[in-house]
């Protein structure tokens, strides 16, 4: 097998190379775009070719036509999405992590069952339940309220599938019972034992719940008329869609400038936790 | 505390107005019984079952009521409204454009309730609404005493079978805009028919392979309208009956028309309203737009580079004779859930029939009333950004043309919808539009089937 394998490497890593150059200049090309876009002013953007620059240099003034753009509603949107994200992702995390682990510590009457639920959940894309959601909440006249997307952002399947996963490779039994045997009760063990050796797996589920919540666009779409509950997704279409029709008003480069300044917050996100991500994602692969 | 006395006491004087409101309608009522109708019998239409003055006591009354809609004139004359009528409250929503606003309507309908009191509504999708008894008859409130005051297809599209649901805001019969440089440049004379309108896109790609004579990436409203120019009917409704027939005769002319443009690669695929479409506009990529009498004011704000190079023609025809279609335009209509459709109703009026139409033509509209069709200072404007030219006169040559009998599909939101799956697949080709149409006529029949109407197509 080896001496089959060998010759053909240098070869390999050569073409790999070239494609994970194509894949770099796919995915840096639109960033890219987006950075010259920002610079221009509407004409502009119109009549210079995309990426370059254009003949006005409007970065800053693009900025601040974006914040205070009828009457300043993008950092309203923002805020909302901070919001959302901070008490909707930050929950589901806290959620997913307890029950994970509790899943893979404990043993339960239906422990089965709530694997077979969950990984039914997981399958089910949350755009699917979109509707019925909004028609349950509509009964309950939670709609046009922020608890409209926060309470269905709490639950994450995936997890809380991710964190039962992690937890029990992370934490051994042996370590839950000498804290047991040294008189810790079961809620201090989790706090003080479990959740320093789940930090891994923690930021990785808080990244994924961090993402989805921040481009999170169906649900609110459909749960929120008011405009000032909006999150950034949902007011950058409404202002796109300016363009659109019967007396159009596009205001493209405040779309551009506001995309990026909605991508700013992700990317300082994962260069902050970045190294824990790593770590959480190659745990348990060398064992 | 404070705010919950405040609530209780606006609840408190809401329920005193409800009964000031129904007591002004039932004494209206009586009167109008009384004095065998003779009161608000200025009307020539039949359907008039209910009384104005309902309306005109609602508005007395006042209230609060939500109006959602996306028109970029809305904030302006709902202002102009309250400070008119400062005992209403008009809460203005911009709830999403297009089919957002829709799906949220839709929607609140469903979940019977959030819906607003006071909806836009475009023509293509008000049967959507009407026909399950989403929205209120206005004939009740003797609506149908407007019928002179708009052009007839903007009159016949604010209806639904007998019932009226809106009164129109606005129209968009088509016109053909084109560049007058890019003409110039190439001797290209301003086609009168579609045949010559092909031979000239012939001639334009030839000179210059990077021009085309429009784009069209496949575009569900634009290909409705031009069938309606052809003088086909393909969506039939009675009731519950549909019949489909997406190979009339109408449509068979506007694809032999077509599928030489589209087959022959001389149609640009840029698709509408993008970026780049704005750019092609300006920059002579695009040389000619058969669209709505709206584009003016579009151009004028958004394409700030074809400033003097544009002109308007009337759209070419088949044979010669000036026929056109509507193309775009909306209503607004007054939802069922309302709690106060007197009221809402009130407000509909003043939008598209009193002073509302005013914010709405400063704006940049195009007016679907006959009056404001026939002001000379409307009619007779020169427009700087066409080189001078009276564009209205073309315009509203065009409101006196449109070809009569049109009627959209009673869920033509979906039908627009899975457009680009069936026809959009021919324009991706280059391939045979007909065999297209009928791949979006055998999808609607099934869907129509499915929810529970009777399709014949």
């Amino acid at each position: 097998m080896s001496t089959l394998t060998s010759p053909l490497r240098p070869k390999r890593s050569k073409v790999l190379t070239g494609v994970m150059v194509l894949y770099l200049l796919y995915t840096i090309l639109p960033l890219v775009w987006l950075l010259l876009s920002a610079t221009k002013t509407q004409d502009d953007l119109l009549s210079s070719p995309g990426l370059w620059f254009g003949n006005s240099f409007a970065f800053f003034g693009n900025i601040k036509d974006t914040l205070t753009y009828n009457d300043g509603i993008f950092l309203r949107w923002l805020g909302n999405t901070v919001l959302y994200v901070v008490v909707g992702a930050g929950g589901a995390t806290l959620l997913a992590t307890a029950a994970g682990y509790g899943l893979a510590k404990y043993k339960f009457a239906g422990r089965r069952a709530v694997f077979a639920v969950l990984l039914g959940a997981v399958a089910v894309p949350g755009t699917a339940l979109a509707v019925p959601t909004f028609l349950m909440f509509s009964n309950l006249g939670l709609t046009n309220t922020v608890w409209a997307i926060i309470i269905p952002s709490l639950v994450s399947p995936f997890g809380l599938y991710l964190m039962w996963v992690y937890a029990t490779d992370a934490v051994p039994h042996e370590l839950l019972e000498a804290a047991r045997i040294d008189g810790a009760g079961e809620v201090r063990t989790f706090f003080t034992v479990a959740l320093r050796l789940l930090a891994p797996g923690i930021v990785t589920t808080l990244l994924f719940a961090v993402v989805s919540t921040w481009n999170n666009y169906f649900l609110p779409l459909i749960m929120l008329s008011k405009p000032n509950l909006y999150p950034l997704t949902v007011g950058l279409t409404q202002w796109s869609n300016q363009a659109t029709g019967v007396g159009a008003r596009p205001i493209y480069n405040l779309v551009i400038t506001g995309s990026l300044l909605t991508i700013v917050p992700l990317v300082i996100a994962f260069l902050l936790l970045q190294r824990f991500w790593q770590s959480g994602l190659s745990a348990g692969s060398v064992k | 505390m404070k705010g919950n006395k405040m609530k209780a006491h606006r609840r408190g004087t809401h329920r005193i107005r409800q009964l000031v409101v129904a007591g002004a309608a039932i004494v209206a009522l009586a009167a109008v019984a009384a004095c065998g109708g003779s009161k608000t019998d200025t009307s020539s239409g039949s359907a008039t079952t209910g009384s104005s003055d309902a309306v005109d006591a609602a508005l007395k009354a006042g209230g609060e009521i939500t109006y959602w809609s996306w028109t970029p004139s809305a904030e302006t004359q709902v202002k102009a409204f309250m400070a008119q009528y400062p005992n209403v409250k008009v809460n203005y929503v911009n709830a999403g454009t297009g089919n957002d606003h829709y799906t949220k309507l839709q929607n609140a309908i469903k979940a019977g309730s959030g819906a607003p009191d006071v909806a836009q509504v475009e023509y293509q999708a008000l049967p959507q609404f009407a026909l399950p008894g989403s929205l209120v008859d206005l004939n009740q409130y003797g609506f149908s005493q407007y019928e002179s005051a708009y052009t007839a297809s903007t009159w016949a599209a604010v209806h639904a079978g007998t019932g009226l649901y809106g009164l129109p805001q606005d129209s968009g019969p088509m016109a053909l805009f084109y560049n007058k440089e890019v003409f110039d440049k190439y001797g290209i004379a301003v086609p009168k028919t579609w045949d010559e309108y092909v031979a000239a896109a012939k001639k334009l790609h030839a000179a210059n392979p990077k021009a085309y004579i429009t784009n069209d990436s496949g575009d569900a409203g634009f290909t409705t309208s031009m069938i309606w120019q052809a003088g086909g009917q393909p969506f039939k409704t009675d009731g519950k009956n549909i019949s489909i027939n997406l190979a009339d005769d109408g449509s068979k002319k506007w694809t032999g028309t077509w599928n030489q443009l589209v087959e022959g690669g001389l149609v640009s695929n840029i698709p509408g309203w993008t970026d780049e479409w704005f750019k092609a506009l300006g920059d002579g990529t695009i040389a000619t737009l058969p669209t709505g009498a709206w584009m003016p004011g579009v151009m004028e704000s958004s394409v700030k580079a074809g400033a003097g190079k544009w002109r308007v023609a009337p759209m070419p025809t088949y044979d010669g004779q000036p026929a056109t279609a509507e193309n775009g335009g909306s209503t607004e209509s007054v939802l069922k859930q309302s709690k106060n459709p007197a009221l809402a109703a009130a407000f509909v009026r003043w939008l598209n029939h009193d002073e509302g139409v005013k914010p709405f033509l400063a704006s940049g509209g195009f007016p679907a009333t006959t009056k404001d069709l026939k002001d000379t200072a409307f009619v007779d404007k020169a427009s700087a950004y066409f080189g001078g030219q009276k564009v209205n006169q073309v315009l509203t040559g065009a409101a006196d043309n449109v070809v009569k009998g049109w009627s959209y599909l009673p869920y033509e939101l979906y039908a627009n919808s899975i457009y680009g799956d069936t026809v959009g697949k021919a324009y991706q080709s280059k391939s045979d539009l007909n065999a297209g149409l009928k791949a979006w006529q055998d999808a609607l029949v099934s869907y129509g089937n499915q929810q529970g109407f009777q399709v014949n197509g």
